[in-house]
C-alpha cells in the first residue's frame, strides 16, 4: 500500500476593490477630509458624532446637522499592535486608539505612530497626520502622533486610494490564503498530471462523478470508489460565444459544451473546436485534444479542447437525464 | 404553540490546521453521519436545512454551496445559509419549525479559520467607511476593550486569566478541545503580553472545525430521543456597529436578549467568548452568578472554530440537558467586533 500525498495546496491571492456610494453624511465628511477639515454630526441628544453617522443611534432621526471639531484629541484606550497586518496604516509595531477629538462626543478607531507602548498611555494627547495629497477617503488621516511630535516627511502610510467620481470611496481588498483542494481532487489533479482522467462511483446511487467530490451530492454519503474514465464523451449541450470580452483567449466563433464523458454521470464543462461551430450538435460524439505531453500540469487545462471523433450521434433519450 | 427542541448535536475537533478544503465537506460528512445516527434520523426525515459560514474566511464566493454536497441535496431540499455564526442559521431554523413549515430542521456550520490571517479576514465585518480600510484586526479591536475595563476597575488581568486558567482546566475533559491544561493564575500572568493588554490566554486559538445540531418541534421531538433539551426562548439583538459610540466594558444586546428570553435558574451556561474578559462582560450582563457552571466544555478558549462556535455553545448546553447533567442550561453566541451582536437562549429538559 502506497502511502498518499498530502492534498494539494497553492496559495492563493484575491484582490477587488469595492467602490461605495457615500451619500450626503459620509460624503460630506470624506469631502472635509480632502481639504484637511474633520466634520461630525450633532445627533438628536446635541452629542457629536465623529465620524458622523447617517440616523441618530437613540431615535433614528436623519442627521444632517455638521460641525467642525478640532484635530487633536485625547486617547481614550489603546492596544499595542505587534505584528501589524498588510493594510493597516502603519507596517512596523503601532498602537490602535479610540480617540476622542475636541469637541466630539464619540470616540473614532486609528492608529496611533509611536515605536514602544512604553510611549502610550490613556488620556494621551494626540493630533492628526495628514496624509500628503488627501483625496477624501478615511486614509487621508494617514494616522494619529502624539501632539508635540514632528511630522515625518514623507507619512509612512501608502497614499489613500483616489477616484475620478465625486461621492464615491474605492477601497481595495486583498486577502491572501492557503488554497486546499480535497483529497479526491489532488488525485483527480495528480491523475491529469499524468494524463488520466479518475471518477469516483457513489456506493449508494452507483453514479460516477468527475471531478470527484468526497460526497455524494445525491445522498451525501463518502464516496470512495475510483474509476477511470476514458477521454470520449458526448456533447450533452453547448452555445456558441459570439460576444468578445476582456481576456477572451480564443477568436469567436466558438463553442462551450458540456461533456458527458463514457461513463461518467455528470458533465463537465469544455470547448469543442476541430470543426465549425455550426456544426456541433447534442449527442455529438467527441474525443479529448491533449496539449504536448510536456506541458502538463496537474490540471484541466492539460486537455487544450474536444473535437468530434466521426461516430454516429448519441440518441437523445441516452443522455436527456443528465440535461 | 408548538415548542422546539433540540434533539441531536455532533461537533468535529477543534483543530490548528486541516489538510479539508474550506467549503467543510471534509469536515461536516463524518459528523452529520454522527448526529443521524444519534438520532436515528436520515436525511429523508429532515423538513429545514440551514447552515452558517463565510465566504471571506474560506476565500471563495458561494463557498456554502460546495458545502452542500455534503448533506446529498437531490431531490432538492429546502435549505438556507447565513453569513453568520450558525446559531443564527439555528435561530432561522427554531422560526421555521415555529411556522409549522416543517417539524426538523437540521443546522451545521464550518468555518476553516487557518486558510488566511483570521484576525486581517475579521477586520471586513467592520464598518465599511471609516474603519474597514484601517484592516483593525479582531485581536486589537479586543484589546482595546479590554483595556478600557481594566483601566475603568471593572476587572483585573487576574480576573482575566482566572477564565483562562478554568476554561482550559475544563477542556481536558473535553476530548474535542485544541487546547487544555493545568495553569496556575499566576504562571499564566507570567506570559509575555501579546497584544498589550491581552496575553495569548485571553486569546481563543485560531481554530478549523464545525457543528451540526438537529431540531424537531416539540411534539415530535421525544420520539427521537428520550430527553430533549426543548428550547423555553431564544433572543438576539445588536449593538451598534459605531465602535466609538458604545460602551465597550457592556454588553447592552447580551442584556436585553437575556432579559427577553428570561433566565431564571440556570445550572450551566455555555457562553460565547473569544476573549477572556468577554466572559466577565457576558455573566454580568446575563446577571449569572456563582451558582452557575460557565462553560464546562472549556469555551471557545479551548476551541474557536469560526461560524460554528456560537452554534456548538447551543449544542454543548442542549447536551448537557438532554444526558441529564442540567435541568435546564443558558447558550450564548456572539458575532461581530467586540461582542456587537448576541444571541441568547435557554434550554430545559422536555417534560
Amino acid at each position: 500500500m502506497s502511502t498518499e500525498a498530502p492534498p494539494l495546496s497553492e496559495p492563493l491571492e484575491i484582490q477587488f476593490d469595492y467602490t461605495r456610494s457615500l451619500g450626503p453624511v459620509l460624503g460630506r465628511f470624506m469631502t472635509g477630509l480632502a481639504e484637511r477639515r474633520i466634520e461630525g454630526v450633532v445627533g438628536s441628544d446635541g452629542r457629536v458624532h465623529v465620524p458622523p453617522v447617517e440616523y441618530d443611534p437613540a431615535t433614528a432621526a436623519p442627521l444632517r446637522d455638521f460641525v467642525e471639531v478640532g484635530q487633536e484629541g485625547t486617547v481614550l484606550t489603546w492596544s499595542w499592535c505587534a505584528d501589524p497586518v498588510a493594510g493597516q496604516p502603519i507596517q512596523r509595531p503601532f498602537a490602535w486608539v479610540m480617540v476622542r477629538l475636541d469637541g466630539a462626543d464619540t470616540a473614532m478607531l486609528h492608529a496611533v505612530d509611536v515605536t514602544s507602548p512604553e510611549e502610550m498611555h490613556t488620556g494621551m494627547r494626540v493630533r492628526v497626520r495628514w496624509a500628503d495629497e488627501p483625496v477624501g477617503h478615511i486614509r487621508d488621516i494617514a494616522y494619529f502622533l502624539p501632539v508635540d511630535a514632528p511630522d515625518d516627511n514623507p507619512p509612512t502610510s501608502p497614499a489613500p486610494p483616489r477616484t475620478e467620481h465625486d461621492g464615491i470611496m474605492v477601497t481595495p481588498i486583498a486577502a491572501s490564503y492557503q488554497h486546499t483542494v480535497s483529497p479526491e481532487e489532488s488525485r483527480y489533479l495528480r491523475a491529469l498530471g499524468e494524463g488520466k482522467l479518475i471518477g469516483q462511483r457513489c456506493p449508494r446511487c452507483e453514479k460516477v462523478y468527475l471531478p470527484p467530490r468526497g460526497a455524494c451530492p445525491t445522498d451525501g454519503v463518502p464516496t470512495t470508489t475510483e474509476v477511470e474514465l476514458p477521454d470520449t464523451g458526448i456533447v450533452t449541450t453547448f452555445c456558441i460565444v459570439n460576444v468578445p470580452f476582456l481576456g477572451q483567449q480564443i477568436t469567436p466563433p466558438y463553442v462551450v459544451a458540456y461533456i458527458l464523458l463514457d461513463g461518467a454521470d455528470i458533465a463537465f464543462l469544455h470547448l469543442v473546436r476541430g470543426c465549425e461551430a455550426d456544426q456541433v450538435r447534442m449527442g455529438m460524439r467527441v474525443r479529448a485534444q491533449w496539449r504536448p505531453r510536456e506541458e502538463w500540469q496537474t490540471s484541466m487545462r492539460n486537455i487544450a479542447h474536444f473535437e468530434p471523433t466521426g461516430e454516429p450521434d448519441a440518441p437523445y433519450e441516452s443522455f436527456a437525464h443528465h440535461l | 404553540m408548538n415548542r422546539v427542541s433540540v434533539v441531536g448535536f455532533a461537533q468535529s475537533d477543534c483543530v490548528r490546521n486541516t489538510h479539508g478544503t474550506t467549503n467543510g465537506v471534509e469536515m461536516l460528512v463524518p459528523i452529520l453521519a454522527e448526529a443521524f445516527e444519534r438520532t436515528g434520523l436520515s436525511k429523508e426525515d429532515i423538513g429545514f436545512w440551514c447552515s452558517g459560514s463565510s465566504d471571506y474566511l474560506a476565500g471563495r464566493a458561494f463557498s456554502f454551496i460546495s458545502a452542500v454536497d455534503a448533506i446529498g441535496a437531490f431531490p432538492p431540499i429546502n435549505e438556507s445559509h447565513v453569513e453568520m455564526d450558525a446559531a443564527w442559521a439555528l435561530y432561522e431554523a427554531w422560526v421555521k419549525i415555529l411556522t409549522g413549515e416543517a417539524d426538523t430542521a437540521l443546522v451545521y456550520g464550518f468555518g476553516k479559520s487557518s486558510a488566511g490571517t483570521l484576525r486581517r479576514v475579521l477586520s471586513l465585518q467592520t464598518d465599511p467607511y471609516t474603519v474597514a480600510p484601517l484592516w483593525p484586526d479582531s485581536v486589537s479591536i479586543a484589546a482595546l476593550q479590554a483595556r478600557l475595563g481594566l483601566e475603568s476597575g471593572r476587572w483585573s488581568e487576574k480576573d482575566m486569566a482566572e477564565v483562562a486558567a478554568r476554561s482550559l482546566a475544563d477542556a481536558r475533559g473535553n476530548p474535542k478541545a485544541q487546547r487544555s491544561g493545568d495553569h496556575s493564575v499566576a504562571e499564566l500572568l507570567d506570559g509575555p503580553l501579546t497584544a498589550d493588554p491581552l496575553r495569548a490566554h485571553d486569546i481563543a486559538p485560531i481554530t478549523d472545525g464545525a457543528a451540526v445540531v438537529i431540531l424537531a418541534a416539540e411534539d415530535r421531538a421525544r420520539d427521537i430521543v428520550p430527553t430533549p433539551a426543548v428550547i423555553t426562548g431564544i433572543e438576539h439583538r445588536v449593538d451598534s456597529p459605531v465602535l466609538g459610540a458604545r460602551d465597550l466594558t457592556r454588553s447592552p444586546s447580551t442584556e436585553s436578549a437575556g432579559a427577553a428570553v428570561g433566565i431564571g435558574e440556570v445550572d450551566v451556561a455555555e457562553l460565547h467568548a473569544p476573549f477572556t474578559h468577554q466572559e466577565l462582560i457576558l455573566r454580568e450582563a446575563l446577571g449569572l452568578g456563582d451558582g452557575v457552571r460557565i462553560s464546562p466544555s472549556g469555551g471557545v478558549l479551548a476551541g474557536n472554530p469560526m461560524f460554528a462556535a456560537g452554534l456548538a455553545r447551543i449544542g454543548e448546553a442542549a447536551q448537557r440537558v438532554m444526558t441529564g447533567d442540567a435541568g435546564r442550561a443558558l447558550a450564548h453566541a456572539t458575532s461581530g467586533p467586540a461582542l456587537q451582536q448576541n444571541l441568547v437562549a435557554v434550554l430545559e429538559a422536555q417534560a
